[in-house]
């Protein structure tokens, strides 16, 4: 007879399923310095390949010259454009349907850009026959702001495009022109901003800034010539799309490329892309027949590979004098750098930069986009955020607080107001998104509560009062924030990168003594898929947590996805790893009612067994069916317990939350100290809270970072001014301030298991919650809008301008 | 480049190698000892991915030539578990859910197992000054200096119980 003894608690608690805080599987080989990042990675055999760079921002080649570079000892070759175009390797086509030279084809168009590739045996003479290729150049005028590069008279950037009035997105209006994206009912949005009780009208910008992951990009490419095979370890968050990728630009069939994602460290959207440096290495291995790695230095990560933000956001807010918010219009000059590689489905030029109604019920609405090339780096991608979703959220919880002032009214009040309301889900906004599920109402009146917001607005008042008083020269502001994101691409009926739908998939092979190994098409860079997708399989399928294996990022054996970035895992693969595991539970219990001799019917799914109704004692536990899948001919079922899911998700998830920074900052050094900071995340269902509030406290540095000081600045001459640690701010734990975490949860109706996703909300929320606070700060001397970040020197230059300093 | 013979003591053993003298301590830990805890992440001393304890020092090895590494005592993060298993420091990141990426992981408990010699009951604010040489992009450090704190307890009621 079957053993009964553990309780059914007992049971669920043993599976360390869904809602658990389960400790990490990944933290044993790092916590021990086992861990293995693509540096790590050592061939018998491997050479190295690095690059010449430009130090001019625009600029034509006149000459390079090798010859002393190729006489350093154990240097082995330097590519130039010219070397790769009888490849057709000398440009490559991007994300965003643009091209980019791989190797500088005649000019340069941004400072840092890939000149030549040279190889050699090893990195210090790498690095000494690098600085000894000589390259000459004439200097062309140069080009960082977008409004002038839209000129007549500016500079034209890419000759390679003269002449072409269309591009993939459209029209080109300009010889600097990307394209025009428009969103939304523009005669309707003018009409309402003619006709409205108030309307609040502002710039809003924010700034250029870089994910800049600890672990900076880099690859390892062997060409085996013996059996054609092309392996590549690299740090990808896009594993399959790399091998499909390196299969159209190389004739190289996919079954003959294996891409590997090994440990990354750290992505939040840097490694999205696909960089010259790739192409290089797979080149150089072809050529000499031995693996070649390529690693960037951190100085090469933060002028060239993928920037995130640069958006000017012209806005207009109209409201009757009630507060009802009753139109929104934004247009935004989007600079792109010096080719267009964002990262976004291809249908989105601008990502999901229409979410930037935000919460609010806003019954009309216009967003277009312009994308324009400069002379800066090429990227755009989503910075620990969806597509453009932080732009978005930033723009539309700017203009509240815009409006608020316009309208005289609390702007906490002002957010209530004009919240979509619970029993609106599904909502249909103005935009065109519809939103799956949510209760702001609830969510916003906790976080009020949690930091007792009208006593906060009381001591502010009396801080007012002491600072005119001459008593303090410290402000105090409460930034408030919430925001809706939109995660989780998604639908393959309008989401692709590439032509690749944006489904993702999972694998799942039950072994015969009832443990476990999944698949997935994603990768994890921290996130810790291998804990939290075990555990929610082990809720599935009823086979603990501890028996699942996850194995993700090796296209050999992961079933196709299209990776992770933009809260893409949880949303797509998440809800592929379920699906697949109810079909292991639906094979299960055929083979459970084979053995129990009953109709499949007459049972019912306990936790880790399936039991016939009515008859308790009668059952068969997972551990048992899967020993039967492979012990039984059981008639009308092959052999074997495995299943696979690609999942296409019917739409979005559109996670929420509340956030609000008190901070207390001084007029006459700029310092601005953060008192407190209080998050509440609704990302539906909660898979592990530990990893949650963890993946929280992350984002919310994040945006702390670029919120107060982190940002990619360019002088006139297209230098680029923070290309080291030491001018390129990362907090440290010093002023890392202390968060405070909070949750609701309102599940996904559509997800499987009504997960939403959560690792990008902190940056999405953080980043308006910070800059509010400052602006809330000087609100009361006058201020309505100044541009991040707010660093020391920008906060003393508001109170400056504001008079305070008299 | 001429190498030299450079003699260093690294996790209680004794080792040798050939290395340039220019060539970064780091390099050599990875590359020519094969010990790749350490990590690079700036080359500029700034992000502390690096750390390795040199001469009962936390020194980031990205900028540490070899010639300075002659006979040096090192001790790497693959040192740091004793012959019982891992670290109480290694223990309570994991039990804190003080890393997530890793990368920074190995830099931040090698400082840490400095940081709780020199002050074994730090105050929250003091972890957090003492570990200002360790960037992390991933945890928002909270929980790291939550492990901190938490390992200092715990190493020291070891004491307290051992004496």
């Amino acid at each position: 007879m079957n053993d009964q003894s553990p309780t059914h608690d007992e049971r669920v608690a043993g599976l360390k399923g869904l809602g658990t805080s389960r400790k990490r599987v990944e933290d044993a080989r790092f916590t021990q310095g086992k861990g293995n990042y693509v540096d790590d990675i050592k061939m018998p055999g491997m050479i190295y390949g690095d690059f010449v760079r430009s130090q001019y921002a625009h600029a034509r080649i006149t000459s390079v010259n090798t010859a002393a570079a190729l006489a350093v000892p154990g240097v082995i070759a330097v590519l130039q454009a010219a070397d790769l175009a009888p490849l057709g390797l000398h440009w490559m086509p991007t994300l965003a349907g643009d091209k980019q030279m791989v190797l500088a084809d005649g000019k340069v168009l941004f400072q840092g850009q890939e000149i030549a590739f040279v190889v050699a045996e090893d990195r210090y003479a790498l690095a000494d026959a690098i600085e000894l290729v000589d390259v000459d150049y004439e200097a062309l005028e140069v080009v960082t702001d977008p409004f002038k590069a839209l000129e007549p008279g500016a500079p034209v950037l890419r000759e390679d495009l003269a002449g072409q009035t269309k591009g993939p997105h459209g029209e080109r209006i300009h010889h600097n022109h990307i394209f025009r994206w428009e969103v939304g009912d523009a005669p309707a949005t003018d009409a309402v901003m003619a006709g409205a009780d108030v309307v609040a009208e502002e710039m809003v910008y924010y700034h250029r800034t870089h994910p800049c992951p600890l672990e900076t990009c880099g690859c390892v490419a062997s060409m085996d010539k013996i059996n054609g095979k092309l392996t590549m370890w690299g740090t990808f968050q896009a594993p399959h799309v790399v091998r499909t990728v390196a299969s159209l630009l190389s004739g190289i069939p996919e079954s003959s490329i294996r891409i590997v994602s090994p440990d990354i460290g750290g992505g939040f959207g840097n490694k999205v892309g696909v960089y010259p440096g790739y192409v290089c290495s797979i080149v150089a291995s072809i050529v000499t027949g031995r693996p070649v790695k390529w690693i960037e230095d951190r100085m090469d990560n933060l002028m060239a590979t993928a920037f995130a933000r640069d958006y000017w956001m012209q806005g207009k807010i109209a409201a009757t004098k009630e507060g009802k918010i009753t139109g929104l219009w934004c247009h935004v000059t989007a600079d792109h750098g010096a080719f267009d590689s964002c990262a976004d489905p291809t249908k989105f030029p601008a990502g999901f930069f229409s979410i930037c109604t935000g919460s609010y019920d806003i019954p009309v609405a216009y967003v277009g986009v312009d994308g324009v090339y400069t002379n800066k780096a090429p990227g755009g991608v989503a910075y620990r955020c969806s597509f453009r979703v932080t732009e978005a959220a930033y723009f539309i919880e700017r203009m509240i607080e815009v409006l608020a002032i316009k309208l005289g009214m609390d702007s906490a009040e002002l957010r209530r107001i004009n919240f979509i309301r619970k029993e609106q889900f599904p909502y249909q906004s103005a935009l065109g998104w519809e939103y799956d599920s949510g209760d702001y109402h609830t969510a916003w009146d906790k976080a009020l509560n949690a930091v007792g917001y009208d006593a906060l607005r009381t001591e502010q008042t009396q801080r007012v009062a002491d600072f005119k008083a001459g008593k303090t020269r410290k402000l105090m502001g409460v930034g408030l924030s919430f925001f809706t994101e939109i995660v989780g691409a998604g639908p393959v009926k309008n989401c692709d990168i590439l032509g690749m739908g944006m489904f993702d998939s999972c694998e799942i092979r039950i072994h015969p003594t009832g443990s476990a190994l999944a698949r997935l098409g994603t990768i994890s860079q921290g996130q810790g898929h291998a804990t939290t997708f075990a555990q929610i399989l082990a809720t599935e399928i009823g086979i603990s947590a501890d028996l699942i294996t996850i194995e993700e990022g090796d296209t050999d054996t992961a079933p196709y996805g299209l990776g992770t970035y933009g809260s893409r895992s949880t949303p797509v693969a998440g809800a592929a790893t379920a699906m697949a595991g109810r079909k292991i539970r639906a094979k299960a219990q055929m083979i459970a009612a084979y053995l129990l001799e009953v109709h499949d019917n007459d049972l019912e799914w306990d936790v880790d067994r399936f039991v016939v109704k009515g008859v308790p004692e009668r059952f068969k536990t997972m551990k048992e069916i899967a020993y039967a899948a492979y012990n039984q001919a059981i008639p009308g079922l092959e052999p074997g317990l495995e299943a696979v899911s690609y999942y296409d998700p019917p739409n979005m998830t559109y996670p929420f939350g509340a956030y609000i920074c008190v901070m207390d900052v001084d007029v006459d050094t700029g310092v601005a100290d953060i008192r407190s900071f209080y998050a509440l995340d609704d990302c539906g269902t909660r898979i592990n809270p530990m990893i949650i509030e963890g993946q929280v406290h992350g984002g919310a540095t994040e945006a702390f970072a670029i919120a107060m000081g982190q940002e990619i600045a360019y002088d006139e001459m297209g230098n680029c001014k923070n290309a080291t640690l030491m001018d390129f701010f990362l907090p440290t734990a010093w002023e890392t301030p202390h968060f405070t975490t909070d949750f609701t949860e309102t599940p996904s109706p559509h997800h499987p298991i009504g997960a939403k996703g959560v690792g990008e909300s902190p940056n999405v929320g953080g980043v308006p919650a910070f800059s509010n606070a400052v602006h809330d700060a000087f609100r009361p001397f006058g201020l309505t809008q100044s541009h991040m970040p707010h660093d020391h020197w920008r906060i003393w230059r508001i109170a400056e301008q504001l008079g305070l300093h008299a | 480049m001429a190498k030299m013979h450079l003699t260093m003591t690294v996790n209680g053993k004794a080792v040798e190698t050939l290395a340039e003298p220019r060539e970064l301590l780091v390099h050599v830990l990875r590359e020519r000892l094969n010990l790749t805890g350490a990590h690079i992440g700036c080359e500029t001393s700034h992000c502390g991915a690096c750390t390795v304890d040199f001469n009962g020092k936390s020194v980031k090895s990205c900028t540490v030539f070899a010639a300075q590494a002659q006979g040096a005592q090192i001790t790497t993060i693959e040192g740091i578990a004793g012959p019982d298993g891992m670290h109480v420091l290694q223990q309570s990141f994991r039990e804190h859910h003080g890393l997530q990426c890793g990368y920074c992981t190995p830099g931040m408990i090698t400082r840490a197992y400095r940081l709780l010699q020199e002050n074994p009951t730090p105050t929250e604010a003091e972890v957090r000054f003492g570990m200002a040489g360790n960037l992390c992009r991933c945890t928002g450090y909270q929980n790291i200096v939550k492990a901190i704190l938490a390992a200092a307890t715990e190493m020291n009621s070891a004491k307290e119980a051992a004496q």
